[in-house]
């Protein structure tokens, strides 16, 4: 089997375990996690230096990875939990009483693989920037990787850790944001646009990439050989804007705001599922 | 009694200065951030000694918080400072999320505290950082009330694993404790003991206390000062043994009632036993531009109002 299919087939476990997580729960955001699925199967799968094995909240000698958009949980705790971080069972536990899985990831339940909390939007990126400065000077060659939203974007935070990251020359970070162009309220030009997100990372000194198509695991892995290039050549963070579709893998959550934080109900769930191949086998 | 000497006033701020300065030298892990108060809030020396390991921040104090956050993952130890009213005001939700709910090593050095920030005015005075800071879980809460205990209590903060809040001031006030007494986080300092009143403070008005209960034993009230230098985890014990003693208490405070160290050992007292407590602190009202001596008289508190409060208190016995 090709790298590229068997990415592939892990996404689509991934994109089931989402829909189904959410659905188990009555409550989530499906649209997000599902528009940002493949770069995390790439980074988890493919490309980061990491051992879940080891693991511990220090990060020393991995690559790590910080979810600044935290609504994006489900999506999450299915990568880690298919990267052998926890049992894969133990996402039918998700938003339950008692659960590692909370809401919003948390690190107080000692859910392996979790390193800060977040969900309030725009604070995930400067936690990220922290921990590639803290291995810059430990002189740990290892990357730290971060996700963030297009509307978590709107934050004010986000262009404090933009500047911050840029003025020290944080070369060890490499951030992405899924640019799906949706949020709860519309879309992101509806809401508060011009969005210009590419000009304004190149303004604050970072090094930009276009994926044009975010959800293609060939063109992430292209993205991530060209930000390495980047950073060998000049002390950047880079960011990877990746062109993706809200809810992708559904054909009616495709493009749409209307499941950012909407659980299917059992029918819509079922309906869902037909669309996409049980590659690993269902939790 | 036991006499107190001011060797000289000096402020607290300069006390974390060098405190910061040898917890560096001691723990290569210890680092530090600041955003543009670098001067202001002492934390010059530090970076010219470790220039590696200071991170200047501009003024955006919300990433500087998270960004601790992120660097002590791997074991470094962040002092993140600024002035009290942005470090527990305007980052509360950062300092809520990245530091107590994630359980992080980050020490928040929150400078110009209070009133005695002075002519700056309301803006820059906060008087609720007590309340905000102590109602999170987790979060360890330091009011040191001089020079020499700043300083200690910077040593032990890089040395306590957890999130601590200390919290100093800008003015320049009597410094009287030990110079290297090693301070103890969770511990009241019982400095004068006394039969009458207890009289609880925290920082400078610690020295104002010391001086009401040399005015009160000229009235042949004996009080006892006791030195709530942490106000979270609360030293309840000490303070509850030395209240059953005297039976009332005065709470000394630069803050809000609302929040504040008294409204915590008022609610102490109210689970344990029975006992008045009177509070020297600010009523629900703002500040305001001026000195910093015009203002603590100006906001009742000095020695003068202190001495008042036992009064009421033993009266309400």
């Amino acid at each position: 089997m090709s790298e590229i299919k068997r990415l592939k087939d892990i996404a689509c476990q991934i994109r089931r375990d989402i829909l189904r997580m959410v659905t188990m729960a009555k409550s989530g955001h499906p649209g997000g996690s599902l528009s940002s699925t493949d770069v995390l199967t790439v980074l988890f799968f493919n490309r980061m230096k990491h051992d879940p094995k080891t693991w511990n909240r220090s990060g020393v000698g991995q690559d790590m990875f910080f979810l600044s958009c935290g609504h994006e949980s489900p999506l999450l705790y299915s990568i880690l939990a298919r990267s052998g971080y926890f049992p894969v069972e133990e996402l039918s536990s998700f938003r339950k009483l008692g659960s590692r899985l909370q809401g919003h990831p948390a690190t107080d339940t000692g859910l392996p693989g979790v390193y800060e909390a977040s969900g309030s939007l725009g604070q995930g990126l400067s936690v990220a920037v922290g921990a590639a400065l803290a291995k810059k000077l430990d002189s740990d060659p290892c990357k730290v990787y971060c996700l963030v939203g297009d509307g978590e974007s709107q934050e004010g935070q986000i262009w404090e850790a933009a500047q911050f990251a840029s003025h020290h020359k944080a070369d060890n970070l490499i951030a992405f944001t899924d640019w799906n162009g949706q949020q709860i309220d519309g879309t992101t030009e509806e809401v508060i646009g011009p969005d210009h997100l590419d000009q304004r990372w190149k303004a604050f000194g970072w090094n930009v990439i276009i994926a044009e198509d975010g959800n293609s695991v060939e063109d992430i892995i292209s993205a991530l050989n060209l930000a390495d290039e980047l950073q060998q050549a000049e002390p950047k963070p880079v960011m990877i804007m990746l062109k993706t579709v809200m809810g992708k893998g559904v054909d009616f959550m495709e493009g749409t705001c209307k499941w950012h934080g909407k659980a299917p109900k059992p029918e819509e769930c079922q309906a869902a599922l037909a669309q996409i191949p049980e590659t690993l086998g269902d939790f | 009694m036991k006499k107190y000497i001011n060797t000289g006033n000096k402020d607290t701020r300069s006390g974390f200065g060098e405190g910061l300065l040898l917890a560096g030298r001691e723990n290569k892990n210890v680092v530090a951030l600041a955003a543009d108060l670098k001067g202001s809030v002492k934390m010059d020396g530090f970076a010219k000694e470790f220039p590696q390991r200071f991170f200047q921040a501009g003024i955006a104090e919300a990433n500087m918080v998270n960004v601790a956050a992120g660097l002590s993952l791997s074991g470094k130890i962040p002092f993140v400072g600024t002035f009290a009213a942005f470090a527990a005001g305007r980052v509360y939700d950062q300092v809520r999320m990245a530091v107590a709910y994630s359980e992080t090593n980050v020490k928040i050095a929150a400078s110009h505290a209070g009133i005695t920030l002075g002519e700056d005015g309301a803006t820059h005075q906060i008087l609720e950082d007590i309340g905000l800071m102590r109602m999170l879980p987790g979060m360890c809460v330091v009011v040191p009330c001089d020079y020499n205990q700043t300083k200690n209590a910077t040593l032990a903060a890089a040395r306590w694993n957890g999130p601590v809040y200390l919290r100093f001031g800008r003015p320049s006030v009597p410094n009287f404790t030990p110079e290297d007494e090693p301070f103890e986080i969770g511990k009241a300092y019982v400095l004068n003991p006394g039969s009458d009143v207890t009289i609880l403070a925290c920082g400078h008005l610690v020295w104002e206390a010391l001086v009401a209960a040399e005015e009160l034993e000229k009235e042949g009230i004996s009080a006892e000062v006791i030195n709530v230098a942490t106000i979270k985890p609360l030293d309840t014990e000490t303070i509850l043994e030395s209240i059953k003693k005297t039976g009332c208490a005065v709470a000394a405070e630069e803050h809000f009632i609302y929040g504040g160290m008294g409204e915590m050992v008022a609610g102490l007292l109210c689970s344990q036993m029975t006992a008045p407590v009177e509070h020297v602190a600010i009523a629900d009202r703002f500040g305001q531009s001026g000195t910093p001596a015009e203002l603590m008289k100006a906001y009742g508190l000095d020695w003068e109002h202190i001495v008042s409060a036992a009064r009421r208190a033993i009266a309400r016995k």
